[in-house]
């Protein structure tokens, strides 16, 4: 505050500004007032130009989608398109699932089942991967949990899934083995609301 | 070097203006009597060819930008309508997609340039980091530029860098989701892609005129390290520099059109000629050549978070040379180890760029790995300890010592060389 340096149109007897004085005049409520305002009317201005870029209400719609599986048989994968990400329902051959299901939890890079129809922290047993009540089943989004390439199937030391991109090698039962990825591949919401049909979502 | 101006308005209306707004002093005072060291080689005409190549680029882009639309379901087809029907399109989408090629080379040679001749020591600092900010939103500019004609590299490029920030714990999916628009690139994507492609260049813009003024404060760095101390140590700006400029910006422009009429899509990847798919990754996809060093790092480390932070602290480290660079010598050309290890670390970087390319197989890795520990050691152990344990070889007292006693000695000779006879004193 410079009140000593420039001519002020505050007349002496309004609280005038004693340069020595430690007590907070008036004059510096204001300003610190005013600059508090501010500083919040920026922020709150700042919001609107930063939420626009976060997905919006179409994207948000939260859709599912039910797939027929009637004419898939053992050995075949198809991938389906989901909140425009692809995930993939591969019907599993039982030397698949035996394999995953023989794979010791403490071989496992994720222990974490990444299941999102279970609890945050179940393990990464096979039966917690694969479909609920259909273990022959696997549905998972097929996104590399390192930097979102699509694996390749039927790939790969484990016979699983092999990413291009960076090397990340995936097991039967779509749980990252060795590579940069540092999860297992995600499962979506899923449900069989008959026989031949799931609904992912 | 911010001498008194040397700027005379010769007619009335030249006399009227700079009373008012004196834009031909400032124009006249840095690029026509500011005075360069004499001895300046061609390494030091990268920063004008630079210029060019940014107006080039900013002109084929606006023009580009008349006929290209940023939407997912045509934006393939409307560049390759600009190939096939627009009048001259094809060499505009050329010169602009080998335009950002030629800006990479242009750069990482004017930035080796700078580490020869320790350009960014004191007191340059500051001009230095404008250049990092600058080779950042390049980079920036660059990565978004190639996303916008959604072929199938350009889709899965996007996607493996934005990926890079879902590394941050706790905020990093959240971040990629206001990265996307969505939850996987898609059209908000490219929209706002082609939004800040074209803003950006504006920015690189505003600070290049930084860059450059923090040059007209400092002046000029030059091959001998010793800084201008009389008026025959300098020459006028024009005509010398802009003269030699001319040559080396015709020279690269020769170049330039080498890869533009012969070669046009031999720095590009065939993939991105398919349109964009979200279901399918090409079996081997690598980013353009120009990053293809700090993908090699990202790769070499074996964990997610690990190799984000290698990849963005290999540029980092950069903003910090003038504080790990211990040494009083500027010029390489007197630092007789630095000048091993300088040219140790561009076959380095080299290397890393050529295994970045490769993919992660065997032993690559392995190389790979060794090549990114060394990219640090090079500039975190070395770069320090150089300063103490290095002797270096005497310096000319003045420029022009060193121009003249090169003469001298019949010429070819190095201006180390020069220094190095007996009776100069360092
Ligand atoms: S994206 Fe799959 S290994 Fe990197």
């Amino acid at each position: 505050m410079s009140a000593n340096t420039y001519p002020t149109t505050v007349p002496d007897s309004a609280a005038a500004p004693d340069p020595h004085s430690s007590e907070p005049s008036r004059r510096d409520f204001f300003v610190i007032a005013t600059g508090a305002a501010a500083v919040v009317a920026v922020a709150g201005l700042a919001w609107p130009f930063i939420d626009q870029m976060n997905p919006d209400a179409s994207a948000l719609a939260l859709a599912s989608i039910d797939v027929d599986i009637s004419a898939m048989e053992a050995g075949q994968s198809i991938t389906v398109m989901w909140r425009g990400k692809p995930v993939f329902i591969r019907y599993r051959t039982p030397e698949e699932v035996e394999a995953a299901k023989n794979t010791p939890l403490s071989d496992l890079k994720d222990p974490i089942a990444r299941n999102d129809n279970l609890d945050s922290n179940a393990p990464a047993t096979d039966e917690n991967r694969a479909a609920p009540g259909r273990e022959e089943f696997l549905v998972m989004v097929g996104i590399c949990t390192h930097l979102g390439c699509v694996p390749m199937g039927e790939a790969g030391d484990y016979n699983g899934w092999f990413c291009p991109c960076h090397g990340s090698v995936y097991d039967t039962a779509g749980r990252i083995r060795h590579g940069p990825a540092p999860e297992n591949m995600l499962i979506p919401t899923t449900a069989f609301s008959d026989d031949n049909t799931i609904t992912i979502g | 070097m911010q001498g008194t101006s040397e700027y005379q308005p010769r007619t009335g209306i030249e006399r009227w203006i700079d009373s008012r707004m004196p834009l031909p002093r400032l124009m006249y005072d840095s690029f026509i009597a500011y005075p360069i060291p004499r001895n300046l080689n061609y390494s030091y005409a990268f920063g004008a060819i630079l210029s060019l190549v940014l107006v080039v680029q900013i002109l084929t882009g606006v023009v580009l930008a008349m006929h290209y639309a940023a939407n997912s379901a045509i934006a393939f087809n409307s560049v390759e309508q600009i190939m096939r029907d627009v009048n001259y399109g094809w060499l505009l989408r050329y010169m602009h997609a080998n335009g950002s090629s030629m800006f990479f080379i242009a750069v990482y040679i004017h930035m080796f340039r700078g580490l020869y001749y320790g350009s960014y020591k004191a007191p340059r600092e500051i001009q230095w980091i404008l250049g990092v900010i600058l080779f950042l939103l390049m980079m920036a500019t660059a990565f978004m530029g190639y996303v916008l004609p959604w072929g199938q590299m350009s889709f899965w490029g996007a996607t493996v860098i934005t990926n890079l920030f879902s590394a941050i714990p706790l905020v990093g999916e959240g971040i990629t989701h206001w990265l996307w628009g969505g939850f996987a690139v898609g059209n908000p994507t490219l929209n706002r892609f082609f939004s800040l492609h074209y803003l950006l260049p504006f920015m690189i813009v505003g600070v290049v005129i930084l860059h450059v003024w923090a040059f007209h404060v400092t002046g000029q760095t030059n091959p001998t390290g010793v800084e201008p101390k009389s008026r025959s140590d300098v020459v006028p700006f024009t005509p010398h520099a802009t003269m030699k400029d001319a040559v080396a910006m015709v020279a690269f422009a020769l170049f330039f059109a080498w890869f533009l009429f012969y070669l046009p899509n031999y720095l590009g990847h065939p993939d991105n000629y398919t349109l964009a798919n979200p279901l399918v990754t090409p079996p081997h996809i690598v980013p353009e050549w120009y990053f293809l060093p700090f993908y090699a790092i990202l790769r070499a480390i074996p964990s997610k978070l690990g190799g984000v932070i290698a990849m963005f602290a290999s540029i980092i480290v950069l903003f910090f040379l003038p504080w790990l660079d211990r040494s009083k010598v500027q010029s390489a050309a007197y630092r007789p180890l630095y000048r091993i290890f300088f040219w140790i670390f561009v076959v380095n970087v080299i290397c890393l760029g050529y295994f970045g390319a490769k993919p992660p197989e065997g032993w690559y890795v392995l190389a790979t790995q060794l090549l990114t520990a060394y990219y640090f050691v090079h500039f975190l152990i070395i770069f320090p300890l150089l300063g103490y344990i290095e002797k270096p070889r005497p310096r000319p007292t003045s420029i022009t010592e060193a121009v003249l006693s090169k003469h001298k000695s019949g010429g070819g000779g190095t201006p180390a060389e020069a220094a190095a006879s007996p009776e100069r004193r360092g």
